[in-house]
């Protein structure tokens, strides 16, 4: 199988050509602020160095940054209702707590609350009230919302009524889109409201994504499905992108992380993305990464959506350097690095000069500076990469880091006592990550356990729940495999509570995809 | 007129919930959905009162209203709103006279900030102290039990507006009882409990609990991973370690969350490695079999990076963290007071030391 990974990033768009489980080519080209024509270019000079003919190509996996970038920025947003299933509960704190003002004003910020939700055993707080509801959606429409999420109390624990409600609306309004809650966030409602919100205010600017993307592939005569890179480093048709584009997120660290992992064969590793500045580390488990546990900040507004917990720190290639204060970073020349670094003939002295002067690199187009208090400059760069290595290990356990990135160059051959690993390509281990994606399945409830109950019958349970998920988006059922398990137990209250989080992976089938 | 000791806007809120999380000791769950509550009371504009309980005549009745149940509750399901008034109007009807003043009865974790949710709803000043000093996980471990103080007549109310009234014989009772209905009421509800007139509670109150988290949350705004060590100095506690998180050891026994940190040191503490147990709240810090610090001195881990204060039930493996001991109120000190919440009390076997900040 031929397959094609992009990654859109800040500065470049790489593109590779995969076949099977082989790197066959790969290019670099400056990402355009229209995005695809830069994805175009890229992916005509990747299929160019290879062997490979357009027609051959059987998928496409795109990691974007275009949904987080118009939330960042304010822009393209659609004026969104939010309905809460809650009352009687829940009016003490309503949405859009804590937002920025910005923000709020951006997407509307209008919201309803209205009879319904379950407690954290699965009974009822109000039953659903279906005049209530779609009285609700009357107004917000009426005021100007094209777009309309729901969310319901403990509907991680139960999720019909929520659905109950999603399928009421789109009956009665048949042109509104509806988010549900629960397809997007975890435990915590304020955050998962707010991913929830966010996804539906995106809806529109997904579509029109979407389409681009299917006019660049006509366009380079490709013929092949088109699919998005999650989150969590796993696929989703452009259907669903089209209806959850939260859910590519965060895609960049993801495929940085599963393309260092898959590129140097290692699957249990910590992963160091240099750029220009920053350094990101995450943690791969078995080719995946590590997700965070808590919430998670998205241009100002916490979420709970999965997203790879990421250390960052302000430190890469083109930091820009205080010899005197014996400081690297957080101000970076960025972009620049190649007109104002010391060793491209600028004046700025900045950390690739520095790995220059020390042997660990080799680049520009002038000498190296000679630098007073360089093992003391060197040295500050270690502790700072150092520290944030260990602050994303999860264990003691020895385990290699994978460097990979423009910036990785900064990187001496240990840090922290680990080994560093330098993989092929690593400068395209973004695009390496989208092409190998897997579609995955995802379950998290609080499970009550009894005397007909116990904790592996009850992990059982949601783990058929995540693999029906998983097949249900397009994975081959022959090759699921549980990817993470998890249980806490709750504490204060009696009666043995589990809080129970599967995810099972598989290759994509692309007979039914 | 009373002169406030502080007017809480909601950058002010801001600095006592942070200061409440380090007062919390690790647990009395994470402020932060409390202060979004108590925000929402504020608005723009509105200010609560801090006043001093000097200020307060012997008769006036104060009220100490809070959450009890699980903080994990609180994180899907949120209060109706009405709970706090209904509980106020229950209790004035049992008295047979208006409350005064608002108390907050647990100035660690989530309960730092729920009784300004009371104060802004009825307009009613909050006395700057507590009966804590911290967190602790059960209701009958406050300073008023000492007093002989009865945490009933007590409210409980729920978001479907069901109040319960409790008349008990004892605090540890009321805990047995109030616990059981808080599971009925879904996890998770409001309690008015431990009615007092000022002039019972002169000597057993914790006098400026919530000037104190106020001030903590302000030197951590100033100086972030820098805090503890000001923290340390300027409240009359220690530093009792800085290192790195090596191993995180969890477990449920009976409704807690029980288990242990174990931390390497760092900088002037490398070589040295010292193990924090939990119950909810951090109990114990030991090194080598030599106890640090025990409960009922407070014991709280500081993200060195930030300042943040970091809960038990959040701390992972790799964190660079500070050891932040703080001296418990002289209260709980007394034969009377490690009784209840010393480290026997929690299966800890050893005697009390208190901290040494020498």
């Amino acid at each position: 199988m031929i397959r094609i990974g992009v990654d859109v990033g800040g500065t470049n768009t790489d593109a590779v050509v995969m076949r099977g489980k082989s790197f066959v080519a790969g290019a670099k080209s400056p990402t355009t602020p229209d995005v695809t024509s830069g994805a175009k270019a890229a992916i005509a000079k990747a299929l160019e160095a290879s062997d490979v003919a357009v027609d051959a190509v059987d998928a496409v996996m795109l990691g974007t940054t275009h949904f987080v970038n118009a939330l960042v920025r304010r822009r393209d947003l659609s004026p969104t209702g939010i309905i809460r299933l809650c009352l009687p509960s829940g009016s003490s704190l309503v949405p859009f707590a804590d937002w920025p003002r910005d923000l709020v004003e951006a997407i509307g910020g209008r919201y309803r609350l209205v009879d319904g939700g379950y407690e954290m055993d699965g009974r009822e707080i109000a039953p659903l009230d279906e005049a209530q509801v779609l009285n609700a959606v009357a107004e917000l429409k009426a005021e100007g919302c094209t777009e309309i999420a729901i969310s319901a109390v403990f509907s991680t624990v139960r999720g019909d009524m929520e659905q109950r409600a999603a399928d009421l609306i789109r009956a009665a309004h048949p042109d509104l889109q509806v988010t549900v809650s629960q397809e997007i966030g975890r435990i915590g409602l304020l955050e998962r409201e707010n991913a929830a919100i966010i996804n539906s205010a995106l809806r529109p600017l997904a579509v029109d994504v979407v389409a681009a993307f299917g006019r660049m592939k006509a366009d380079l005569g490709l013929t092949c499905p088109v699919f998005f890179t999650r989150n969590d480093g796993t696929l989703i048709d452009t259907v669903e992108v089209e209806r959850l584009p939260v859910l590519t997120f965060a895609c960049g660290p993801t495929n940085s992380m599963r393309g260092a992992a898959f590129l140097s064969g290692l699957e249990n590793a910590l992963v160091v993305d240099i750029g220009g500045t920053t350094a990101d580390v995450g943690e791969v488990r078995d080719g995946f990464p590590r997700l965070a546990g808590t919430s998670v900040t998205v241009a100002d507004v916490q979420t709970n959506f999965s997203m790879p917990d990421v250390v960052s720190i302000g430190l890469g290639g083109g930091s820009i350097v205080n010899a005197d204060a014996g400081r690297i970073g957080p101000d970076s020349v960025g972009l620049d690095l190649l007109t104002k670094g010391v060793v491209f003939g600028g004046d700025t002295l900045t950390a690739s000069d520095v790995a220059v002067a020390a042997g660990r690199a080799e680049m520009g187009t002038h000498p190296a500076p000679a630098i007073e208090d360089l093992d003391g400059l060197v040295a500050e760069m270690d502790r700072m990469l150092g520290d944030v290595v260990a602050r994303s290990r999860t264990s003691a356990e020895e385990m290699p880091v994978l460097a990979v990135g423009g910036g990785s160059v900064l990187m001496g051959p240990v840090v922290d006592g680990l080994e560093v690993v330098r993989p092929a390509h690593h400068d395209l281990a973004n695009a390496v990550g989208a092409a190998i994606a897997q579609v995955s399945g995802e379950v998290s409830k609080i499970v009550q356990l009894t005397d007909d109950l116990d904790r592996d019958t009850a992990i059982a349970q949601v783990t058929q729940e995540a693999s029906d998920a998983a097949v249900s988006r397009g994975a081959e059922a022959g090759t699921l495999t549980v990817l993470s398990v998890s249980d806490v137990p709750l504490a204060y209250l009696p009666g043995n509570n589990l809080a129970i989080s599967v995810t099972v992976v598989g290759d994509l089938n692309l007979e039914t995809a | 007129m009373m002169t406030p000791v502080l007017n809480v806007d909601k950058p002010a809120l801001r600095r006592i919930a942070r200061g409440g999380a380090v007062l919390g000791s690790g647990g009395g769950g994470d402020p932060h959905i409390g202060r979004l509550m108590a925000e929402q009371e504020l608005g723009d504009d509105k200010t609560v009162s801090v006043v001093s309980l000097d200020d307060l005549p012997d008769d006036a009745l104060i009220l100490p209203i809070a959450m009890m149940g699980a903080p994990h509750v609180m994180l899907e399901r949120f209060p109706a709103g009405n709970e706090i008034p209904a509980l106020v109007a229950t209790m004035e009807k049992l008295m047979g006279r208006e409350v005064s003043a608002i108390l907050c009865i647990e100035a660690g974790g989530l309960n730092s900030v729920i009784p300004f949710i009371a104060a802004a709803q009825l307009d009613l000043p909050i006395i700057d102290g507590d009966a804590m000093g911290r967190a602790f996980p059960e209701l009958q471990m406050v300073t008023f039990t000492l007093a002989g103080l009865n945490a009933t007549p007590m409210a409980m109310y729920d978001d479907k507006g069901n109040g319960a009234t409790f008349d008990t014989v004892s605090n540890q009772w009321t805990e047995r009882l109030a616990r059981a209905l808080t599971i009925e009421m879904g996890g998770a509800a409001m309690v008015g409990l431990y009615p007092v007139i000022a002039g019972e509670i002169r000597d057993c109150l914790i006098k400026g609990s919530l000037s104190l988290a106020h001030r903590i949350g302000d030197l951590i705004e100033t100086y972030g991973g820098q805090a503890t060590e000001t923290l340390a100095s300027s409240l009359g506690g220690t530093m009792l370690f800085h290192g790195r998180v090596r191993d995180v050891e969890r477990r449920l026994e009976g409704a807690f969350a029980k288990g242990s940190v174990k931390i390497e040191g760092q900088g002037d503490f490398r070589g040295r490695n010292v193990v924090l147990g939990f119950q909810n709240e951090f109990l114990s810090a030991e090194e080598d079999g030599r106890m640090l610090a025990t409960t009922p001195d407070l014991i709280t881990l500081i993200d060195a990076n930030t300042g943040a204060p970091v809960p038990t039930d959040t701390v992972k493996y790799g964190l660079s963290v500070k050891v932040l001991g703080l001296p418990c109120d002289p209260i709980w000190r007394s034969d009377e007071g490690l009784a209840i919440v010393g480290p026997r009390y929690f299966g800890i076997d050893v005697d009390y030391t208190p901290l040494d900040v020498a």
